[in-house]
């Protein structure tokens, strides 16, 4: 009798099961923790019972959310320099390794993980910050953890879990011109609601995702979280492969042989079953973006407001209550809605593919109003000054920064000022997101380029003809 | 800080009828590189609660009712960042439970690991409570031994995971409990240093 079929995610939750309780609760191993500022609170913890980190060889310490995207010699906010400092000497304490701000290779750890090969496919990756489901793009098990679970996997290199149900998304037919990765979440989102998938891990299928470059697949798979998935993730393959080999942390001779031979093995078995599975046609998505306050409040860029008065009694409020917050009518076309700024960068569009597809729109262009373009890693910042990126974006007439999270969060100091409205490449739209006050419109990279060009939100298929 | 195990709240509750209350509103950005040791409930739900100048908004439930303990909201409560700074702004202001149709995962594991209730109660019921409770509060009684909330003469059973009432009433902590595994974990580990070589790391050197 053959062994039953199995999903890829069974395949990796079994691979990392130390043991499983009565109850349900099991106990998985972890291969790599990454963190970051936001982690002094789980150190505080350790040092609170005097306890060793388990493992320092597999945690992995980088600067990025407070890391200043200007000036970084002088850093003149306190706070933000102690943020970076208790990093800095939390990890040295312990003997981890960490990206610090003085090092070539800082960037967001979503990024940073990927570029330098540490994130690997088969492997359980756990960050205190939702966002990590990214490395799920290689095949990995990847889902951000709270405070109390970073630092009980630096005390034990293990994390207690419950095992989530299982959804597969599958994407048919090919994305049309100039429609991204980040159109696509953003629509499955809003079709699926932004706690649609609470609850399970998300695996990404069909044609559409197996043509999609690894950066693709990373924002995909970044934006699980927004909606609500535990984690999100693709099988590996030869584009997965191709992008890992030669990377510093990434295995080599007879050790990437067997890695890429297991690797081949990480996919959904024939006739495997899903709790869910949703279809979605590739074809039917435009540019999207948001229009409110929660990711899954978005249209195409093509489409009109919804109107609160046809929606029921909490929909309606909410609805309501967005418009109300983004100084937005019932109705409107979403489409020629003038910004004060724009915003390039983050976990979840801030790599390569994202700066060249953006600067293809500005090429021997203006912009009508300031931005921000913040790559999401040096070496990315590196890759683009080569490539000439940066002259395009400082031609245009916006600002080229230094790596980190930046504008998506604002905790390093850039931020949108109250009641200004910024078209950007990040993935939250939550009240106060950018700033107090702030309004802000998701959507991709390209997307934000086009907003720049003519200070509107604006379709990007036209300005990108016969330029991609 | 080892949590306080419990099994019944007594308490004031407070409706704050609003879905996909994320923790971006729950503490905004800009205070979390404070200390916990000074307490974080002044930060939660920051902007919601004070206007730009810093003075309390009078309508707000939470301003009205600073003693409320539970909390009846709407559904994907806690949703977006994984901040467990979140959990400690609600539990530093005095909230002991929770109570929405649904809540972010990360959020909600962060909750139990701080000895905070979310409690899952059908969207229907929800929305009576909210009608129900208006801009007042009302006395609330949550039962983890039965798993069920007592509000006047009314029943109403909540859904909570098995694992995390047993953690909420015995005050468990995952590091003591993960200790007593330490031999699983080791065997665990050299079949993976052996079998699957790539996934481990050199120390740095």
């Amino acid at each position: 009798m053959n062994a039953p079929a199995r999903t890829l995610f069974y395949k990796l939750w079994e691979a990392h099961q130390v043991l499983r309780r009565e109850d349900g609760a099991c106990l998985l191993w972890v291969d790599r923790h990454l963190v970051h500022e936001g982690s002094h609170h789980a150190f505080a913890k350790l040092a609170e019972r005097g306890l060793p980190v388990a493992e320092p060889a597999l945690t992995i310490g980088v600067v990025d959310h407070y890391a200043p995207t200007r000036n970084r010699d002088r850093i003149a906010d306190p706070d933000i320099a102690r943020m970076i400092r208790t990093l800095e000497e939390n990890t040295a304490r312990h003997g981890i390794r960490c990206f610090g701000m003085r090092d070539p290779r800082q960037g967001i750890v979503h990024v940073m993980g990927p570029e330098q090969g540490l994130t690997l496919p088969g492997l359980l990756i756990n960050c205190g910050d939702s966002h990590t489901s990214t490395h799920g793009a290689f095949g990995a098990l990847a889902f951000g953890i709270g405070a109390t679970e970073v630092a009980h996997v630096l005390a034990t290199q293990t994390i207690w879990q419950k095992r989530p149900k299982t959804m597969r998304i599958t994407v048919t037919g090919k994305l049309g011109p100039s429609v991204t990765a980040k159109d696509l979440a953003l629509s499955w989102i809003a079709e699926l609601g932004a706690d649609g998938a609470r609850g399970h891990a998300i695996e990404y299928a069909g044609p559409v995702v197996r043509a999609l470059s690894m950066e693709g697949r990373m924002t995909l798979c970044n934006l699980s979280i927004e909606g609500g998935a535990r984690c999100g993730m693709v099988a590996p393959d030869d584009v997965t492969f191709a992008y890992i080999k030669g990377r510093p942390f990434a295995p080599a001779g007879t050790d990437w042989d067997m890695a890429v031979a297991d690797w081949r093995a990480l996919v959904s078995d024939e006739g495997a079953v899903f709790d869910r599975e949703v279809t979605i046609d590739g074809a039917a998505i435009a540019p999207t973006v948001t229009w409110g306050t929660s990711p899954e409040e978005a249209l195409p860029i093509t489409a009109s407001l919804p109107d609160p008065d046809r929606l029921d009694g909490a929909r309606a409020d909410q609805a309501r209550a967005a418009m109300d917050y983004m100084g937005l009518t019932p109705g409107q076309r979403i489409e020629g809605t003038p910004v004060d700024q724009v915003f390039i960068g983050s976990c979840t569009n801030g790599r390569i593919e994202d700066l060249r597809m953006a600067a293809a729109v500005l090429a021997g262009r203006k912009a009508k109003v300031p931005g921000l373009v913040s790559p999401g890693s040096a070496l990315i910042k590196a890759q683009a000054e080569q490539e000439g990126l940066d002259r395009i974006f400082t031609q245009a007439g916006l600002d080229w920064v230094d790596a980190g999270c930046s504008m998506c969060v604002g905790m390093n100091g850039d931020l949108v000022a109250p009641g200004k409205r910024c078209a950007s490449s990040t993935n939250r739209n939550f009240k106060g997101r950018q700033g107090r006050g702030a309004r802000t419109h998701l959507m991709s990279p390209a997307m934000v380029a086009a907003a720049a060009v003519t200070g509107t939100l604006s379709d990007v298929r036209p300005l990108l003809e016969g330029r991609v | 800080m080892i949590m306080a195990g419990w099994n019944i709240i007594d308490g004031r509750a407070v409706a704050l009828p609003q879905d996909n209350i994320d923790t971006d509103q729950l503490i905004p950005a800009r205070f979390m590189s404070v200390p916990r040791k000074d307490g974080y409930g002044p930060y939660l739900l920051h902007d919601l609660r004070f206007d730009a100048e810093g003075a309390p908004r009078p309508d707000m439930a939470l301003n009205r009712h600073p003693e409320a303990s539970i909390l009846v909201t709407r559904r994907n409560f806690g949703s977006g960042s994984s901040r467990e700074a979140a959990v400690y702004a609600l539990v530093d202001f005095g909230i002991k439970a929770v109570v929405a149709p649904s809540f972010g995962d990360i959020f909600a594991s962060n909750a139990v690991n701080n000895g905070l209730l979310p409690a899952r109660l059908p969207e229907d019921l929800i929305e009576a409570l909210i009608a129900r409770l208006g801009d007042g509060d009302a006395a609330m009684t949550v039962d983890l031994n039965d798993c069920v909330i007592r509000i006047g003469n009314e029943v109403m059973p909540f859904d909570l995971d098995p694992v995390w009432r047993l953690k909420l009433i015995n005050g468990w902590d995952d590091i003591d409990m993960t200790a007593s595994h330490g031999r699983e974990i080791a065997a665990f580990r050299a079949n993976r240093v052996q079998h699957a070589p790539y996934a481990m790391l050199p120390h740095e050197t």
